[in-house]
Parts: structure tokens; sequence; C-alpha cells
């Protein structure tokens, strides 16, 4: 299988990673390599066969609706970027 | 003292015949003296350190004492610790101080263990060589020039050059057992649900399992009494009762049953290896253990699979990294998009961007069910191989690594010859199967080799009991580079 640069580009921008015209041909390179190595599962016939995401047969636990976090706004907002009065400042979203 | 192993120091300890901060401070004495040589730490809190030693002290003054408490143990970056830089190997964290404890942290912590530093690792644990780390790479204590395995190549080296009691690690698709099997100590990845995942930074959640590194395998039991246990927190973790790991260990191996998939051992595998391995075998048939030949058709698609599911997981998880909450934002940036693709471009390293494009990919819209609902598929018939398996033995065994320790720089440039180092590994993370590596031989230019021991379910007891009368009969665990 062979990615074209505009395959490349279209999941850098999915990705939100910028890259330069020589980053996207290293990588269409790169990645039609590793494509080719996954194309071996392609033939294998799997009709039938039930997708496995753990291999315990387990549900996913429930738990009580209750409130089990404490309020750590500040220990949170100390690591962060920029804040100002408890808020997370980002660029400018809406006009 | 540094070749006490963790048992000896505990029993010195409770002994008093040493205490926790001489051990500690000579731990750190000796990190100082060798960090700039292998560079298996990328943070050090001496204060911290032996403030919990001290704490450790009195513990064991009024008789409150657990098989860990006063033990220095290497944690890997990929931990979260309360007040401690967590970098995951990443430039994308270089700044990230925990603002909590991870489960298995918490864990050592209440064992009154000692955290003696954050060990080195490949980005995100994305990686089979520790090239990948922003950090710089980790230096093989066997031989400087080679590498030391990854993900947990720091762990690993620290271990092998005496520069911590034990280490953790975690493991998604090899990275315990092949940097332990290429610097030549035990590692192993538990039954995946055994340790909880809350506080271990995410790469791909359906694989990722924390495990200890460490000398011996009767090391290793200890820690994984620690490490283990059920934590509401991880929606994957299983609800088990506590089991004491190392209660099987003096078991004799009378009428264990071997089984060797003859996948494992064809060309692929450095001739050097095999002997070892085969040398291995030997050792277990005069332990009164029988061999019998086994087959994983399905193994061979391990790595096509892996490289499906691990980057899809990876990039799903790592779209939290925005430079909005937490961790790097690019100094300089337009609108809102423009910061996120600029601090993401420049926050992650080559490897980890090449796996987020390649996860995105089979994720995006048209490709999931030829990528991602194929691969887990083919996961299912994998792991339905192992349970057949399992019908005609005990343990499987094999390599841990195709080759020995490489050369710095020998395959950094080719992603996929990388990912085929892991080619015996994988597999028993698609399955959740529990895997450990123990050292077995050295090759011609002296560096170790290691052997895969895969147990069945659950089965980490046996596992460590096997590998324990191995060790008992041989001296491979406890030789140590020279020259450091």
């Amino acid at each position: 299988m062979s990615l074209t640069t505009q395959d490349v580009e279209k999941v850098a921008r999915l990705a939100r990673l910028a890259m330069s015209e020589s980053e996207i041909e290293t990588s269409r390179s790169q990645l039609t390599e590793i494509f080719d190595l996954i194309a071996e599962m392609q033939a294998v016939d799997t009709t039938g066969i039930e997708p496995m995401s753990h291999a315990q047969d387990v549900t996913q636990r429930l738990r009580a609706d209750v409130v089990t976090e404490t309020n750590r706004r500040a220990d949170f907002q100390a690591i962060a970027p920029q804040v100002e009065a408890g808020l997370y400042l980002v660029p400018q979203v809406i006009e | 003292m540094f070749e006490s192993s963790l048992k000896q120091l505990g029993e010195a300890l409770r002994a008093k015949k040493i205490s926790s901060v001489e051990l500690t401070q000579s731990y750190l004495d000796r990190i100082e003296q060798l960090n700039t040589q292998i560079n298996a730490y990328i943070t050090l809190d001496l204060e911290t350190s032996l403030a919990q030693a001290r704490a450790a002290d009195e513990r064991i003054a009024a008789g409150n004492t657990d098989a860990l408490t006063g033990i220095p143990i290497a944690q890997k970056d990929i931990f979260c610790a309360k007040g401690w830089l967590t970098t995951c190997g990443s430039k994308m964290l270089h700044n990230f101080t925990s603002p909590y404890d991870a489960h298995i942290i918490s864990q050592f912590n209440t064992a009154g263990a000692i955290n003696l530093g954050k060990t080195n690792m490949d980005e995100f644990a994305m990686g089979s060589s520790n090239e990948t780390s922003y950090y710089g790479t980790v230096k093989n204590p066997w031989d400087v020039e080679r590498v030391p395995g990854g993900s947990s190549g720091g762990s690993a080296a620290a271990v092998a050059a005496r520069m911590c009691v034990a280490a953790t690690g975690t493991d998604t698709g090899g990275s315990i057992r092949q940097p332990a099997a290429l610097c030549g100590i035990s590692g192993l990845k538990p039954t995946y649900g055994v340790c909880s995942r809350y506080g271990m930074i995410a790469f791909a959640s359906s694989l990722d399992q924390a495990g200890p590194m460490g000398r011996s395998a009767e090391d290793l039991a200890l820690l994984l009494n620690t490490m283990s246990g059920f934590d509401e927190r991880d929606s994957t973790s299983l609800q088990r009762d506590k089991e004491d790991y190392a209660r099987d260990l003096g078991k004799p191996l009378n009428g264990l049953r071997i089984g060797l998939p003859k996948e494992f051992f064809t060309e692929n595998l450095s001739s050097d290896v095999a002997q070892a391995v085969d040398a291995a075998l030997t050792e277990y048939k005069k332990l009164g253990a029988t061999v019998v030949e086994i087959s994983l058709p399905n193994a061979k698609l391990s790595v096509p699979v892996y490289y499906v599911l691990a980057p899809a997981e990876a990039s799903s998880n790592l779209s939290r990294y925005d430079g909005v909450r937490y961790g790097y934002r690019a100094p300089k940036y337009g609108d809102l998009a423009d910061m996120y693709e600029k601090s993401r471009s420049q926050g992650f390293g080559e490897e980890v961007k090449r796996r987020i494009m390649i996860g995105t990919y089979v994720l995006s819209h048209g490709y999931y069910d030829a990528y991602y609902l194929q691969a887990q598929k083919i996961r299912r018939l994998i792991a339905q191989d192992f349970t057949e398996a399992y019908k005609q033995c005990d343990v499987i065994m094999g390599p841990t690594s195709p080759s020995m320790a490489f050369k710095h720089g020998e395959k950094s440039d080719d992603p996929v010859q990388m990912y085929l180092s892991d080619i015996y590994t994988i597999a028993v993370n698609l399955a959740g199967l529990p895997g450990m590596s123990i050292p077995c031989g050295f090759d011609a230019n002296k560096m170790p080799v290691g052997l895969q021991i895969i147990g069945n379910y659950f089965d980490e007891a046996r596992m460590l009991n096997v590998a324990h009368q191995y060790q008992l009969a041989t001296d491979w665990h406890s030789r140590v580079p020279q020259g450091l």
C-alpha cells in the first residue's frame, strides 16, 4: 500500500500535528513501510470471530452515583500553562 | 551492600543491622557516581527520598514492618508520584509535577518503601531501545556503546548497574521483558488487570500492564505482592483475592511440562540466543521438567496486529496533550487550532508522532473495520492459540528477544526493524497473559541473553517458582557488569 502526500496531510490535520513539507514526505515513506507490515493481517479470514478487547470475560463495573473526588482546582491549575481567576486561558474561540 | 538481594536487605533492616537512611544514602551516592555514565535516572529528589527513609526507620523501630519497608526502589517515570516531576520521557511533560499518586506508588508508600528516583524511558513508552527519550539515551551497563532495550530501559539499567535494589516497569509490547533480557536482570509482566493502571500514564490501555524488575525471581515475588491488587479507579482492574506470589517458590519442578513454540525457534533467532536458551532447557530437564513442542500458528501476526491496536489506542490517549491544562505549550501561536498543533508538534518526539499518525489513520472514517476491528479479531485468534497450547504444557519458554543488545543508532532510523525486536513478547500482551524474562547466559560479546517464561492466566506464582528454581541451580542472575 502506498500513501499519498494528501493522505498524510489529512491525517496530520486530524491528529493536530503541524508538519513541514519534508516531514510530510519522511512520514509518508515510513508510514508506507509500516502499512506494508500491517497488510499481512488483511489476508486472514476472521469470519465469525468476536473482536477481543480484554483478555478476561469481564463486564463494566458500575458504582453508586455519589461524589468521590474532592475539589482540588488550585492544585490542578498550579501546573497549567496559563490560568486566570480559576479559568484556563486559551486563544479567543468565539468572536 | 550493593550485592545483597531485596530479601536480604529487608531482613537486615528489620534486624536493625542497617538503617534505611544508610541504605538509601549509599544508593544515592552510587547513583551520583554512575548516572552521568548510564543516564538511568531522569529525576532525583534526595530530600524526599531521605525523608521517606527516616520515616521507614521509625516504622522499623516501632516494629510495624512490611517486606519492603525501608527498601529503595526506582520508579519508572511513567508513574505519577505526588510532588515528583513525572515526564514519561517526553518534552510534553517536562514541567509536569504530579498532583497525585499512581495506585502503585501509593501501594509502595503504604509498604514504607523509598522512592529512590524516576527512571529514564522511551518517550511515552514507545520504543525498544530507550533512544526516543527526550532526556537522552540510557547506556547498557554491560557495554555503554549498546542500548539497554526499552521502553523500561532506565529501570533495567539501574537494576543491572546496582543503582537501586529493584525497580518498576511497564509492558505494553515487551517493555519490561526486552530491557530485562538486554540488561541481564529479571522482570515480570503480570496478567492484564492484576496491577492497577491508575496514575500510570496511558499508552495503549488494553495492553499496558505494570510489573516489577529486579535481580531475582524471589525479589520479584515480594515486589508483586505490593504492586498487585484491585483498584476501583482502574475500570479494567480485576477483583480477585490477594495472593502471596512467593508461596510456591520452593516447590520442586518434577513433572513440569515446558512448551516450546516452534514459531519462536526460526532463522530470525540469533544463534547465540538459541544456544543460551537450549542450555537453559537442558538445565530445566535436570531439574525434572519435560519439554514438548507446541505451535502458536497466529503468533507471526502479532507485530502487524500490535502496530494497529497500540497506535490506535495511543492516538486516542495522547489527544489529551493539548497545551491547555498541563504540560508543554508552544511559546508562540495564533488561534486555538494553531496552539494545539504547535504545542503537540514541538512537545512530541518523532516516534510518538509516527504512532499518533498510524493510529489516527487506522481509526479514521472508512478504515476502522479493515484495521482496528480486524486486528481485534486476530487478537482473539492469537489468544486462542495459547489456550490450546496450555492443554499440553504448564509454562511456555523461548527467547525474550531475537538478538542481544544492539549498538546505539543501529536501528533508530528504521522503525520497522525496531518494531521487530519485540517479535517474541508482543503476543503475550495481546493475549493478556503473564510473561517474564530471566538471565540465561551471555553471547560472544559478553552481552546478556534472556529466557522468556510465559504462564497461563494468573499463573504468576508458578512462573516465579519456575524461575526461582533455575536461579537456585545457576548464577546468571547474580553476574554484574564489570568496571562500574
